[in-house]
């Protein structure tokens, strides 16, 4: 990789450019080929944060991550911050040497990188210097190692990056379990006995809860906290995910989740893959909305890549978007309903709709759920014979007037109503504050829709509205959903008319493609919000570097702010209407 | 007045109770088990509940549904079985989880590659059925499955599939996907006829680890 640290002699070499003369000493641009935005020096990154925020207006903080640059001793952390009116992002970035890396926590200044620096000190073991809460966050504590850093192996180590040589031409097939057996995939920290380990992360989990002195005036009748775990293990969590609460009787006075159950180190395989092979593994992250996750991916390679798709390409994407959107609405909705005790009648009336909408998927791609239909510039294979007759079918003649039954089902609900109105309200500035994305945004009173905000694709072609509603609660999250798929139905029914003939791919398909060095940062509106990659190349046929902005993950941030002083019956119900899915969470 | 919401609610779960009835007489008892009504049930013209009675009553698969890949051979006239495959390595190379393995041999005599591969395994267990393999095969050789029951008693050999496991006839291959094999046949004769206009009939070449 080529390298340039912008040290004195090259600032003075070249001329400044405006931001740079407006913060001389702080910001240095980023003149590595193929990379965008600024270096910050680390001692100067919570004062210049304060000031992006306050005087550029930059409020929204998208995406916090960290690479490493192995051999280079050195890791870098990549901040990218959005205005809430929309356009383009702001990127900064600052470096710190690899064997002690620390940076200024922004948790003061955005609080919604509360979990994306846990997230980047669990992974790369940045620490973050000012942090209220710097716990590992997926991996358990007794883990050895950060499993992101470029010198870190996994128990099933092969090699550094696939195609593995050994698979052909002479093919000696085996299992990796049986090379490595189970207790050898696991490396403890040294001198670490399992049998004789006492978790000690409940500890400081338990000691970083907020209580409230409940009886400080000496009235009343003086009450006990108690801790309580919600999950792993429980239906409400929508996988294996854990709450746990403090409660004043009733009344929850924080909460904190803790997930990690299903992490992979998606991110890491992805850096051993190559550029194509993150295709149907992007699918297996939000598995309700594969089609979005490949569209977010697509982008970003393409960014890189420097194509674009033809023109058929770009409408049979926005259907499958939207499509996508609906689906993942109706599950959403249907599943809140569950949370709220309607123990699986509009669940299956939703999903009874969903199957056709998979149906399609399925016909298209392949399979329902993994659907991995898109490829870099073009898509895996046209619409089979029939396949755009019955979307027409479905978003003029079905869907509708189904969207609008099960409107009618449940937002006059008197149950639905006074269990949701109300209910884990959080205000607009919080909702930014905590770079919460999508659904949730928007339901507190901020039209942040990336589709118009920054739009992608061919969305600026298509007339619709950003759906937007005020109270902030459980029941604006819920009547935003229903919003949305309304709106998709205008997209989709504009787009299914404009439809145009021609060819899918922009040039010959290839399964290894060149992919220029430099960094993009791409994002979708995907149905549960903001999903962004940030991907590296440095002209090899393996991505540098594979993040993932993972919607459902941030949005747990504000989880803890929106289920205080509420009863922990509502807890569930608040959980359902942020919309989580754990594959995406813990990646 | 309060629970008009509810009871407007449970007047649509009524409606939804009622609608498969109302079906049922549609389809004089023959909602079930009739692969015309099931089309109908599953379709965007569906009313009343929608379940499937499997195993008796099945969904239609789609053309492009992808389950395991499968290896393709031309039988020919003699009667002799002709593997498509070269063993070029390619589907290997494109496994994203890189569960297929292949074992290529020299001929004894010329040293050069034998274009038909002496083995050919897949871990069924390793495989995510994401279709990359098929679609980026240059000599049609290997196709997505429709076959997706796959139970078996042992967890670990039996889900190791061999060649003689993977290796089905063109004519299956005809059968459960008619229109990407009438497509592969028009490729693989356009093939043909460029090779003859070359001149000589060729066994095609391996092609070479880039």
């Amino acid at each position: 990789m080529t390298e340039q640290t912008a040290g004195p002699t090259e600032q003075t070499a070249r001329e400044l450019d405006p931001l740079e003369q407006a913060f001389p000493g702080i910001l240095n641009r980023d003149e590595r080929a193929g990379y965008s935005g600024y270096l910050v020096p680390p001692a100067k990154l919570l004062e210049f944060a304060t000031r992006l925020r306050n005087e550029l207006g930059y409020e929204y903080l998208s995406s916090l991550t960290a690479v490493d640059y192995f051999p280079d001793p050195k890791m870098e952390v990549v901040y990218h911050a959005y205005q809430i009116e929309g356009g383009t992002g702001f990127v900064f970035k600052t470096q710190v040497p690899r064997e002690d890396p620390v940076v200024p926590s922004l948790v003061e200044v955005y609080p919604g990188a509360e979990f994306q620096e846990r997230e980047a000190w669990d992974l790369f073991g940045i620490r973050f210097a000012g942090h209220p809460d710097l716990r590992r966050i997926l991996m358990w504590e007794g883990f050895e190692g950060h499993p992101m850093r470029k010198d870190w192996r996994e128990g099933y180590y092969e090699e550094e990056v696939k195609p593995f040589k050994n698979r052909w031409p002479d093919g000696g097939v085996y299992r990796i379990e049986d090379k490595v057996p189970f207790h050898m995939n696991v490396k403890y920290p040294p001198e670490f006995s399992p049998e004789g380990w006492v978790p000690e992360g409940d500890a400081a989990l338990y000691a970083g809860m907020g209580r409230i002195d409940s009886n400080g005036d000496g009235q009343g009748i003086k009450t006990d906290q108690i801790i309580v775990n919600l999950g792993p293990q429980h239906p409400s969590t929508h996988g294996v995910f854990r709450m746990v609460v403090t409660l004043d009787g009733e009344t929850v006075s924080d909460l904190k989740p803790v997930m990690g159950y299903l992490h992979r180190n998606h991110e890491q395989i992805g850096e051993r893959n190559t550029f194509l092979m993150n295709m149907p593994y992007t699918d297996r992250l939000d598995y309700i909305s594969s089609m979005g996750n490949n569209f977010g991916y697509a982008l970003t390679v393409e960014k890189l890549m420097g194509i674009e798709p033809p023109e058929r390409t770009q409408y049979i994407r926005v259907i499958m978007a939207e499509l996508t959107r609906i689906v993942n609405h109706l599950w959403a909705i249907g599943f809140l309903l569950n949370d709220l005790g309607a123990f699986f009648t509009p669940a299956l009336y939703a999903i009874n709709e969903r199957e056709l909408i998979l149906d399609v998927f399925e016909a298209t791609a392949g399979s329902r759920m993994m659907c991995n239909y898109f490829r870099f510039g073009g898509l895996a294979r046209d619409l089979p014979p029939g396949i755009p007759e019955r979307i027409r079918e479905l978003v003029f003649e079905r869907l509708p007037g189904r969207i609008d039954e099960l409107d009618a089902y449940l937002s006059e609900n008197e149950i639905v109503r006074s269990r949701c109105i109300g209910v884990g309200v959080l205000p607009p500035e919080k909702a930014i504050a905590y770079s919460t994305a999508g659904p949730v945004l928007r339901a507190s009173g901020v039209p942040y829709d990336v589709r118009r905000a920054e739009p992608y694709g061919i969305y600026d072609r298509f007339n619709f509205d950003v759906a937007v509603r005020y109270g902030g609660d459980v029941y604006d999250r819920y009547l935003i959903r229903v919003d949305e798929m309304k709106q998709s139905l205008r997209i989709l029914q504009q787009a299914i008319d404009q439809l145009p003939e021609g060819p899918i791919q922009t040039g010959k398909a290839q399964y290894q493609v060149r992919v220029p060095a430099g960094e993009a940062y791409g994002r979708v509106e995907n149905p549960k919000g903001e999903l962004g990659f940030y991907v590296i190349s440095n002209g090899k046929p393996n991505p540098w570097r594979y993040h993932i902005r993972a919607p459902s993950f941030i949005n747990l941030t504000a989880l803890g702010e929106m289920c205080k002083g509420y009863k922990v019956a509502d807890v569930v119900a608040i959980l359902g209407s942020i919309d989580i899915v754990l594959g995406e969470v813990d990646r | 007045m309060y629970g008009i919401g509810i009871l407007r609610g449970l007047a649509i779960t009524i409606k939804h109770f009622i609608e498969t009835y109302l079906d049922d007489l549609r389809w004089l008892g023959r909602r079930y088990y009739n692969p015309e009504a099931l089309q109908v049930r599953q379709g965007p013209k569906a009313r009343g509940v929608f379940t499937v009675q499997y195993p008796e009553e099945r969904l239609t698969i789609p053309e492009e549904f992808r389950f395991i890949p499968f290896l393709i051979y031309d039988e020919l006239e003699d009667g002799t079985k002709h593997d498509r495959c070269t063993s070029c390595g390619i589907c290997a190379k494109v496994c994203p989880p890189q569960c297929i393995w292949i074992v290529r041999s020299d001929d004894p005599v010329t040293g050069r590659p034998i274009p038909e591969p002496v083995e050919f395994y897949i871990d069924v267990d390793i495989c995510m059925n994401c279709g990359l393999c098929s679609e980026y095969c240059p000599f049609e050789a290997i196709r997505m499955d429709h076959d997706f029951e796959l139970a078996s008693y042992d967890r670990f050999a039996e889900n190791i599939y061999n060649k003689a496991k993977l290796s089905k006839p063109a004519s299956y291959y005809a059968s459960v996907r008619p229109l990407n094999y009438a497509i592969d046949e028009a490729a693989i004769a356009e093939k043909q006829a460029k090779k003859a206009a070359r001149g000589g009939l060729k066994v095609p070449e391996v092609q070479v680890d880039q």
